[in-house]
């Protein structure tokens, strides 16, 4: 069984909610983030909201795959001011819904002043609604940035046991494991972090606050990679528990703290869910390997019904 | 424990199934719940009652779930009843008790401005979680103010979430007091292309027309047409009301049908509008008829 707790699942087909399910993946989450383009109204933000913890929840489910989220207001759009103001004031509105396992994704960009401010105020709701935070660390001055996004959570006491930092690196590893935070790995073609890599990583560290993630959205990226991670690390001898904890184990403790994503959302799920928004999964159970797929029917399947 | 809510406390206009509906629900939610998921509904409601802003509104929505579960209801023959007395149509048999709670939240936030509340339903519906649009779907037939919520039931049942359109159609009285004949009409026909029933859903018989009947033997035609079934609830509406090409199909159905369909077309013709129908098989509906009393079939058995 696998969590991909880093996907936008918005921005993807069918064919890659059925080649997830396929490989093993029962649960996603959906962190709010930017769309490729900044948004020009509030209410541009309230119907992204709405669309990650309701349309997209229920596409997830007819796929047999379970899907939460993550509200806040991501750094780059906390730039333009007078709307960051409008969507700081909307988000306690969608912070107690159900399946919402987090605030994120936080942090920087440009870490400029405006980035600041949002990301503060954004740490008081996380306490005030009791939810873990997911943080975004900047795509440039990377370390600088982390360090300092990590100084920001202490300066708010916010215990690091409830948050985790997305997207890191060799680079940043050390630090963040040191200060006590979970850890996201984007598995993400060319930029952020490949598979090699990351087994490397586990085998060198361990897997303990260790979590993979596709980070899978409008760009060049892979709705699998959490799947074919689990497949590399078999192959080059990663205990199966160790591999558990870092593609399943460890997202759940994290993003299952405030209660919203339970195993046995997916393992046995209520009648009434079943009834509502979930079609049911043959889910592979514990310790096997996941099967890996492409996505895609075969190409000389010309019938279609 | 605080006492059970109230919503005059503020000198709030008399609203007879709005309180019977908030002391119902507190009864049942205080019966289903542990202690202290009860405790917190009442005060969660109390909270709303005298709240300044819709933000304890959201909250308490928001929260119904984590703090009560998702339970059934599990409600009695006499509970039933009672919720029928108090609102004609109101059949909260398979309600969960979040979805009770959702509900009770949101009429307790009625202030007796009628206009307010559907324009704060609407902003709710708006941006609803799947599982609160659900529920305040189903407490449609509860909201004061019937014609002004329309907009929103009406674009609920637009929702390609088939859970959400049925928490409109179904076991709901409703669309079939308040929809106009077109909206009525598509209702129907969704329910049905989505792959819905019908006989959950409230006064299809009553509802049922020529326009309606046309539109659905359109609909079997096309399925026909891209080899796919039909369902034998699809005659219901058509039967009373059939013209000429719904007469050639009935006929097609008949002769070519499964016994389920010839069933459900021997119920449809009960209808009193199904007598003047001209069929070529009427002699045949005849035997079918003392199979149906004798059998007790009803709509539900042919879906």
């Amino acid at each position: 069984m696998i969590i991909d707790p880093h996907a936008h699942m918005i921005s993807r087909t069918t064919d890659d909610y059925e080649a997830m399910a396929k490989a093993g993946i029962v649960a996603v989450i959906e962190p709010a983030f930017w769309l490729g383009q900044a948004r020009t109204n509030v209410g541009s933000f309230i119907d992204y909201f709405s669309l990650i913890s309701g349309f997209e929840r229920f596409r997830a489910g007819q796929f047999g795959i379970r899907h939460y989220c993550t509200i806040g207001l991501n750094p780059k759009e906390a730039n333009n001011e007078p709307l960051a103001e409008a969507v700081l004031d909307v988000l306690p509105r969608f912070l107690a819904k159900e399946g919402v396992v987090a605030m994120g994704e936080l942090g920087y960009d440009e870490q400029t002043p405006a980035e600041d401010r949002a990301l503060r105020a954004q740490i008081e709701l996380a306490k005030e609604f009791d939810l873990p935070i997911m943080i975004h660390t900047p795509h440039r001055d990377k370390h600088a940035g982390t360090l300092r996004t990590m100084d920001v959570l202490k300066e708010h006491n916010f215990d690091p046991a409830r948050c985790v930092i997305d997207h890191n690196n060799e680079e940043t590893i050390r630090d963040v494991l040191e200060r006590g935070y979970w850890l996201g790995f984007s598995i993400y073609p060319q930029t952020k972090m490949g598979s090699e890599r990351m087994a490397v990583l586990v085998e060198n560290y361990g897997p303990e606050r260790l979590i993979v993630n596709s980070a899978c959205d409008w760009g060049v990226s892979d709705p699998l990679a959490v799947a074919k991670t689990a497949r590399l690390m078999a192959q080059r001898g990663v205990s199966a528990e160790a591999i558990r904890k870092v593609v399943y184990g460890n997202a759940l403790a994290v993003y299952g703290l405030n209660g919203e994503m339970r195993e046995e959302h997916w393992l046995a799920p209520a009648p009434i869910d079943q009834r509502t928004l979930y079609e049911g999964n043959s889910v592979l159970r514990g310790g096997q390997t996941p099967r890996i797929e492409q996505p895609g029917r075969p190409v000389d399947e010309l019938r279609i019904t | 424990m605080a006492n059970a809510p109230h919503r005059f406390r503020n000198g709030r206009s008399e609203n007879a199934v709005l309180d019977g509906f908030l002391a119902l629900a507190d009864e049942w939610i205080a019966r289903a719940a542990d202690a202290g998921g009860a405790e917190w509904f009442r005060s969660a409601t109390n909270d709303i009652v005298h709240a300044a802003n819709d933000r304890t509104l959201g909250v308490a929505i928001g929260l119904a779930p984590r703090r009560l579960g998702k339970a059934d209801l599990a409600l009695t023959d006499d509970d039933r009843q009672r919720a029928a007395a108090l609102r004609p149509g109101f059949d909260p048999s398979d309600w969960s008790i979040d979805q009770l709670a959702r509900v009770a939240f949101m009429i307790a936030s009625h202030d007796g401005n009628d206009v307010a509340f559907a324009a704060r339903f609407d902003s709710f519906c708006s941006s609803a979680a799947l599982n609160e649009l659900i529920a305040l779907c189903r407490g449609l037939p509860l909201y004061p103010g019937a014609a002004l919520i329309e907009p929103r039931a009406r674009e609920a049942v637009r929702s390609g979430m088939k859970p959400v359109f049925e928490a409109v159609a179904h076991n709901n009285p409703y669309p079939g007091e308040v929809f106009g004949e077109d909206a009525w009409n598509h209702m129907v026909v969704k329910a049905l292309f989505i792959g819905s029933s019908l006989w959950p859903v409230q006064g299809l018989d009553a509802r049922a027309n020529p326009h309606l009947a046309r539109m659905l033997v359109d609909l079997a035609r096309e399925r026909w047409a891209a080899g796919r079934p039909v369902s034998a609830e699809l005659w219901r509406c058509v039967a009373p009301y059939a013209d000429a090409e719904g007469v050639a199909a009935l006929t097609r159905v008949w002769q070519g049908g499964e016994g389920k369909d010839r069933l459900a077309i021997a119920l449809a013709l009960q209808h009193p509008a199904g007598a003047s129908v001209d069929l070529p098989f009427r002699e045949e509906v005849v035997q079918f008829k003392t199979r149906l009393a004798a059998e007790k079939i009803g709509w539900r058995d042919v879906a």
